[in-house]
């Protein structure tokens, strides 16, 4: 068993009424079973109302399913005692930075973390120190947190849960307020984590230029895990990714066309540097014939 | 417009009195309104203006700058010397139309008008030298006591942390959706009382629905951080007495013991 595991994970929604009764039910996830191993970078693919934060919810043990049932590290996410256990395990960074920082000052929103759960203050101090210089925010651990920008609050927050020592960060569309430098800071530091230290990312997010160095990809659609692969496979099928309604990747769409119109391009590129590498190959072999 | 409250801001500079411990000061400042108020000739105000200069002194923030808090209570300083001013019986000195001027008056107008100056000064000072979550902690940390009659003091403290942290962002929102309206031919500025506060009602609409969207993603995100109140919850920076604040406490026992005796014997 991977550390993060749903079987037949179901959750509806339920809109009631002044008295209480159901109005309507929406099923925002419907029977969903997934397997993560540990140390991979996996990516939750899907556009708005496809289902993908309220599954990103449940790795948190902050919904709880309505029918099936999620493992955290072996935990049962619906077992009470080890609630504060399975948040531990699996931290999770929010798509408002604003809205999850605590604290007034840098260094102690990331101490907030350990504070809650008791460490000791020479060993929060510690963490802190550690944390702040894996995302590469120490020179302002002194700051307000309304003076840094988008992407810098963000590195804030995942040094923030990364204080907990979890085995497993959950990033719930973490870029989606920023700009595209924020976007690719962002990234940039959440793929530093999982090579350097290991730990287990699950990136939620509706762009695909995010998505192309994960290990793994769920793509998701009403609910439902509607494609799975690695990066390759998922961008070779374009067609598909569109009528899911994602956008490809312009690089991708383009060798798409051009293999389309029969030239020999592989079935999946994902950067502009691969694409005139493959490009230059071919007339280089064109021009030799 | 709430960009440039001066009252209670944190003042950044390096000074001994920055760097007590935010529950001497705490106490400073409730010794001075005591002492301020035991205050009633003027050699204790002497004392009171001695103790009150030499902290400013010893916390180098600008004399000016704290004086330039004092605007907000300017109305009421004036108000409450006037009233002493003219409604205290005694030996007459100037008399026109309904008004009388007494010289109990102007001795009391003066002591009244100082009294507040100075209290408004010593509490400004706090906050000048002490930041919020220092303050909150101190608070917290000194009236923990209050635990054993229920009262929450941890949560308390948190949510004033909490609304103290939110507060540039909310002035911010506010200014945004201000400007929003201001675009779609919102007027905020002409009118009376009346008509500027119902053109207060849009602004403030929008602001609410904001303002408890993000509360309950901040106890969403407190929550996944293993927040669960202040039960077994360790500090980062635990509050430390050190001999700086013992030093202190030595002066802050001996000022109002001074101004006693000043009192009593004079």
């Amino acid at each position: 068993m991977g550390i993060i595991k749903a079987k037949n994970l179901i959750y509806n929604y339920i809109k009631r009424d002044e008295e209480e009764k159901v109005e309507e039910v929406n099923e925002a996830v419907k029977d969903v079973s997934l397997d993560i191993e540990a140390g991979q970078f996996v990516a939750v693919l899907g556009h708005n109302g496809s289902g993908k934060s309220t599954l990103a919810k449940h790795m948190n043990a902050l919904l709880l399913p309505s029918e099936g049932t999620v493992w955290i590290g072996g935990m049962d996410t619906k077992d009470d005692d080890s609630l504060l256990e399975v948040r531990r395990t699996a931290g999770m960074v929010f798509q408002n930075p604003d809205n999850q920082i605590i604290a007034s000052v840098v260094e102690e929103d990331v101490g907030f973390g350990p504070e809650n759960m008791g460490v000791p203050t020479d060993e929060i101090w510690r963490r802190v120190d550690e944390c702040l210089k894996a995302v590469g925010m120490t020179a302002y651990r002194r700051s307000s947190p309304d003076r840094l920008s988008g992407g810098q609050k963000q590195r804030v927050a995942i040094a923030g849960v990364m204080a907990m020592e979890p085995k497993c960060i959950v990033l719930d569309e973490p870029t989606a307020m920023l700009d595209p430098n924020g976007r690719r800071e962002v990234i940039r530091t959440v793929r530093e984590l999982n090579k350097k230290k290991g730990i287990t990312v699950i990136l939620i997010t509706h762009y695909m230029e995010e998505v192309i160095h994960a290990d793994r990809i769920y793509v998701m659609d009403e609910g439902e895990i509607a494609m799975e692969g690695t990066p390759e496979e998922i961008f070779g099928r374009v067609d598909e990714l569109k009528a899911l309604r994602l956008d490809v990747p312009q690089v991708t769409e383009l060798a798409h066309g051009l293999r389309k119109k029969g030239v020999p391009l592989s079935p999946c590129i994902l950067d502009v540097e691969e694409l005139v590498g493959e490009l230059v190959g071919i007339r280089k072999q064109r021009t030799a014939q | 417009m709430m960009r440039d409250i001066t009252l209670g801001q944190y003042y950044p500079v390096q000074s001994p009195v920055h760097k007590l411990d935010p529950r001497t000061k705490l106490f400073g400042t409730l010794v001075l309104i005591v002492a301020l108020f035991v205050a009633d000739n003027v050699y204790c105000y002497g004392a009171a203006a001695l103790f009150l200069f030499g902290i400013i002194a010893a916390s180098k923030v600008p004399v000016g700058h704290i004086v330039k808090g004092l605007k907000p209570v300017l109305f009421l300083l004036v108000f409450s010397a006037a009233f002493n001013l003219f409604l205290t019986p005694g030996e007459e000195l100037v008399h026109f139309w309904i008004f009388t001027i007494t010289k109990e008056g102007l001795v009391r107008a003066g002591m009244m008008a100082v009294r507040l100056t100075f209290l408004v000064m010593g509490t400004s000072l706090l906050t000048f030298t002490t930041t919020p979550n220092q303050l909150t902690d101190g608070l917290e940390r000194s009236l923990r006591f209050l635990n054993v009659v229920h009262v929450p003091v941890h949560e308390i403290a948190m949510i004033m942390s909490i609304a103290l942290r939110f507060i540039p962002i909310l002035v911010e929102e506010t200014d945004k959706i201000m400007k929003a309206q201001m675009a779609r031919g919102a007027d905020f500025e002409t009118g009376g009382l009346i008509k500027k506060a119902k053109a207060m009602i849009p602004l403030l609409v929008p602001l609410f629905i904001s303002a408890f969207r993000r509360a309950s993603d901040l106890a969403l995100a407190m929550e996944a951080r293993c927040y669960h109140g202040g039960e077994g919850r360790t500090k980062m920076k635990p509050l430390k007495y050190r001999t700086a604040d013992r030093l202190a406490y030595l002066i802050l026992l001996a000022f109002p013991t001074g101004v006693v005796l000043l009192r009593v014997l004079l």
